[in-house]
């Protein structure tokens, strides 16, 4: 279990980025985290893995207050969340059975990882979660060479063979076509439901995180403005987190891609 | 914002707002650089008939490169390669070695502030001095030879590769660094995967570079008695012999233009 308690970041510039955010995401939750640009997400999925230090507050996962950590016990812990990021961010110059294999550096030695020597059983599972992932072929290519698509689901790889207890996705489908959104989207909440991951995603795409999350999280400007199951966002949810808009279009857009995918899945 | 309507724009030319907006600085400016420039080149006093002199004397040194002698002082001339050879490998290998720690240093977004100006005063001070200044200094610390030279452009090398290393780390991806440090993975697994896979065309291509640039110095240090094949050819030049001179010219431009086109390769090969 996730818990954020009081959880502050104001930057040096004075940005205040969240303020007093208090959240709890039981086991096995997918959890997705909507709001504007600025609104605070990424800073919030950082401050879990303190990539971003936060500036007060606790977070607490699995009993563990991970704001108290010094470097070794971050550095652990960080073991037990997986991140996929926007862009994918893998490392382009190295090959995708690296990239994968970079997942396990928080459990191997440095010489084990600098001569590219990891345990069999890092290696076995690598090539199952590629194969998961359908890219078993593309283990030896290297990282630029793959598609948009086809580099976050090395990106979902490398975050799983943490063998993580969370997961933090970043804007998983930020530069993704949209049925490749859609693809990888489908993708990470099936692998979560098979591994009992809880997830915090941030995604732009209201109507995407309404197909797949079970719970959905606004944030405006640093604090919580919405916290309820998809079914429950209307327009006026919409209109407190991002402001006056039309929203008929994207609630009608959703609709009609819950009966597609109903269709499709019979 | 200007606050001009579209009426009042429309009809009316459009030029791109000067550099130095006050018309008055701006044109004192070039002018004064104008009228600075012409002192300037005025001031040069050039002695006509010392030239008129000098141009036979240099005309025999270019004639010399039509008639270079590889074998009068053959066996002077393939020491002093040799030499040059052993600097240039070895200063290279031993300063790249000891750049990539200080390279790492003296990159902001990864070191902490006090190694950071450490590193920086290094790189700093390597570059502020010129290899034949310090040459002339450890030659006189440790005598004539290749001691000093290998010393020198181990020095100099810091300074270059250092501070190029530096600046490639600083323009890295951040996300890709970033995604290394999210695994749990300790700081040297996090510049082995994260940042040095990032750097590494552009260390091995700089490394190249720098290889070609101590053989090339490794001729000029021998000047100041440093050793290589700068001594040879200051010995040659003493003696007026032209074509020993010319020939030594003709290798070192030679070697220069092979490792050049070699280096050329890798890069291309490690992009």
């Amino acid at each position: 279990m996730l818990e954020l308690k009081k959880l502050t970041k104001t930057y040096r510039t004075g940005d205040r980025a969240l303020h007093e955010v208090d959240l709890i995401v039981p086991n096995g939750q997918v959890m997705a985290l909507i709001g504007p640009s600025g609104a605070g997400k990424s800073t919030l999925i950082r401050c879990i893995n303190r990539l971003v230090e936060p500036t007060s507050g606790s977070v607490i996962l699995d009993g563990t207050d991970i704001t108290a950590l010094g470097s070794t016990g971050l550095r652990k812990m960080r073991r037990k969340m997986g991140m996929i990021f926007q862009e994918y961010a893998l490392v382009e110059r190295l090959t995708v059975m690296e990239n994968v294999l970079s997942g396990r550096l928080g459990y191997v030695g440095f010489w084990r990882s600098f001569l590219r020597k990891f345990p069999q059983s890092d290696v076995d599972e690598a090539f199952r979660l590629l194969d998961r992932v359908g890219l078993l072929a593309m283990a030896d290519k290297r990282a630029d060479e793959l598609s948009g698509g086809q580099r976050q689901r090395v990106g979902i790889a490398r975050a799983l063979i943490q063998n993580p207890r969370l997961l933090l996705v970043d804007e998983p489908t930020a530069s993704l076509d949209p049925k490749t959104s859609r693809q990888i989207m489908r993708l990470i909440c099936e692998l979560c439901a098979e591994r009992d991951l809880a997830a915090v995603i941030n995604i732009h795409d209201v109507a995407l995180a309404q197909m797949f999350v079970e719970r959905i999280v606004g944030l405006k400007a640093g604090e919580l403005a919405f916290d309820g199951k998809p079914t429950e966002m209307g327009e006026d949810v919409l209109t407190r987190i991002y402001g006056e808009e039309d929203w008929q279009a994207t609630i009608r857009k959703v609709d009609e891609e819950e009966v597609e995918a109903e269709v499709a899945a019979q | 914002m200007t606050t001009a309507t579209l009426e009042a724009r429309l009809g009316n030319g459009w030029k791109k707002p000067p550099f130095i907006p006050n018309p008055a600085l701006r044109w004192s400016l070039f002018i004064g650089g104008l009228i600075y420039l012409v002192l300037a080149i005025s001031s040069i006093d050039v002695n006509w008939t010392r030239v008129a002199e000098g141009l036979s004397r240099g005309w025999a040194f270019v004639t010399a490169f039509f008639n270079p002698d590889f074998v009068s002082r053959g066996g002077d001339i393939w020491d002093g390669i040799l030499e040059s050879i052993i600097i240039t490998i070895t200063s290279t290998v031993v300063g790249i070695a000891l750049s990539v720690p200080i390279g790492l240093g003296a990159a902001r977004n990864i070191a902490p502030l006090p190694v950071y100006l450490v590193c920086r005063a290094i790189v700093a001070l390597s570059r502020a001095l010129n290899e034949i200044i310090v040459a002339i200094l450890l030659v006189a610390i440790f005598g004539f030879g290749p001691l000093a030279g290998f010393l020198t452009l181990s020095f100099a090398t810091i300074g270059f590769m250092s501070k190029l290393l530096a600046e490639d780390i600083e323009e890295m991806s951040k996300a890709q660094a970033e995604a290394i440090r999210a695994t749990g993975s300790s700081w040297l697994q996090w510049i082995n995967y994260g940042v040095q896979p990032q750097v590494m065309p552009r260390l091995i291509g700089l490394s190249m570079y720098r290889l070609d640039i101590n053989f090339r110095e490794s001729a000029v240090l021998g000047l100041v008695g440093a050793g290589g094949i700068g001594a040879t050819l200051n010995t040659a030049f003493d003696r007026y012999e032209f074509d020993t001179a010319a020939a030594i010219l003709l290798i070192i431009i030679v070697t220069v233009m092979a490792l050049e086109y070699l280096s050329g390769i890798i890069r291309a090969k490690v992009q």
